[in-house]
């Protein structure tokens, strides 16, 4: 299988079984269309008023080369069901609520303004050292865990993230593990003192907020109706500086700004290095959810925000858009990106109460309880479900271009929209689809600068 | 080459058995809404 596009004057080749990808001339993109069906002399007749015929045969070879190669129209035979399937249960990433509670009231909000369509409440410090614990015990021969704070928001809870951190970093030592802390906050209740303790001890850090003034204030509010933005700018800005490990400010597009490119732009400018703006995921019934209407300018706005991009790395002042990011050369194996993001299999979400989702977006859905970290024998009763939910047994993806960069995309995404994890939400595909599209021909136009 | 310039090598056809499963799942890193797995870095040394 081969997808192969033209963005501004690139012509782009993507051999999707092998990973390979290709810039071309105009004569191999038109060629690639007829290559495996036609002989090399039916291409001469068919483009004899287009190319001359010595231009037409050396395409041919090159084009022949890939393919001896493995380069060009390779199979999949690599991928086995015994890797996918076969695969021991271990527990390796944990998405630790330490807050069901929340300073603001985000319009769009997943978790129900913090609560989750449960009680307000907060992790207490004995059910969070318990949910290390069971992250460390069902770890099995993982070396990396992973432990991000989230809420809610986690700062309205910060003596036990605080406690807790001390509490893995010790817990971890005896058996060899290496957990690496992330915390997802609003910003409001960052200060001085909460900015050094991260800085000196989380891996990562994501700093929500959504682009510009107007933007921000009209999704993002404090309980009292009032915007948020001047609050939480000043408090990231100076966060930011002091930071040396990894962070993102991110950021929700809706469909009341459809111009979100100018949101990244406008945090671009301020100096953040590191930024993800991502698609609302809400019911379609909210007046400010993506439509299917809109696609076609999200993606005139995907196409604005490439070239914004491009611009700032052509003036020195390179900034990362986390879904523009693609490594070419090492990405992740070919285990992980058919079987996707590991929600209900090495991902799990835990509830301030000790209960265990599959991950974050299906707390509070007691159909996807998994268990709870006190339960002394846990075995998780959707391992199988999630861990076949891979691309090779979803119908939509087994033909799609991008399933190895989307991996089938997000289950929760899938079962909001169409009540089904193996049912892929298609809106969302298409914007991935779009987004990769330009995170390659970046690549591209980078390597023909270069 | 002159019609052709590989910008990507076929690192997929690299089958690393089941994985080493070391690297950071894509929903911790800034994502929450919208999976990309193809963004995250590979951390299994002996792949490269």
């Amino acid at each position: 299988m081969i997808h192969k596009y033209q963005y501004r004057d690139q012509y782009i080749v993507m051999d999707i079984n092998s990973g390979a990808v290709h810039v071309v001339t105009d004569i191999i993109f038109d060629m690639l269309d007829h290559y495996k069906e036609k002989s090399v002399k039916e291409i001469l007749e068919l483009f004899q008023f287009k190319y001359e015929k010595n231009q037409i045969l050396e395409a041919a070879e090159e084009i022949q080369y890939l393919i001896d190669n493995g380069m060009l129209f390779t199979d999949d035979s690599q991928i086995t069901k015994g890797m996918l399937e076969g695969r021991e249960a271990m527990i390796k990433a944990m998405c630790l609520h330490v807050a069901h509670d929340c300073n603001m009231t985000c319009k769009y909000c997943f978790g129900g303004q913090g609560a989750f369509d449960g009680q307000r409440s907060l992790l207490s410090l004995e059910t969070g050292k318990k949910a290390i614990d069971f992250l460390l015990e069902h770890s099995g021969s993982r070396r990396n865990l992973e432990i991000d704070f989230f809420g809610g928001e986690p700062l309205m809870n910060f003596n036990v993230v605080k406690e807790l951190v001390v509490y893995g970093r010790e817990a971890e030592k005896p058996l060899g593990k290496n957990i690496r802390f992330t915390i997802t906050t609003n910003g409001l209740l960052l200060d001085d003192s909460k900015a050094d303790f991260i800085n000196a001890k989380m891996d990562n850090v994501i700093l929500s907020i959504d682009g510009r003034p107007e933007v921000n204030d009209n999704m993002r509010q404090t309980v009292n109706g009032r915007g948020t933005y001047d609050i939480i700018m000043e408090k990231y800005l100076s966060f930011v500086k002091k930071r040396k490990g990894a962070y993102y400010v991110r950021g929700t597009f809706t469909r009341e700004n459809l111009d979100f490119s100018e949101d990244v732009r406008h945090l671009a400018e301020i100096g953040f290095k590191n930024i993800s703006i991502e698609p609302v995921v809400t019911d379609p019934l909210r007046s400010y959810a993506l439509q299917d209407e809109d696609k076609e300018t999200i993606f005139k706005e995907y196409d604005k925000l490439t070239d914004i991009y491009l611009e700032y790395a052509n003036k020195g002042e390179k900034f990362e858009f986390f879904h523009f990011n693609i490594d070419l050369n090492q990405g992740p194996c070919v285990v992980k990106r058919v079987s996707g993001c590991g929600a209900g299999t090495e991902y799990v979400a835990v509830s301030p109460e000790g209960d265990i989702y599959p991950c974050h977006q299906f707390v509070g859905n007691v159909a996807f309880k998994l268990g709870n970290i006190n339960d002394v024998h846990f075995e998780n009763r959707l391992y199988d479900e999630f861990n076949r939910a891979h691309i090779y047994n979803k119908e939509k993806c087994r033909d799609c271009w991008a399933k190895f960069y989307c991996s089938g995309g997000c289950h929760a995404n899938a079962f909001h929209m169409n009540h089904d994890i193996r049912q892929p939400y298609e809106l969302g595909c298409e914007l991935e689809k779009k987004r990769i599209e330009c995170a390659i021909a970046i690549k591209a136009i980078m390597s023909t600068d270069q | 080459m002159k019609n052709i310039k590989t910008i990507a090598k076929p690192t997929l056809k690299k089958v690393a058995g089941k994985g080493c499963g070391e690297c950071q799942t894509s929903c911790q890193s800034a994502c929450k809404t919208s999976c990309t797995v193809a963004n995250q870095e590979c951390e299994n040394t002996k792949r490269r």
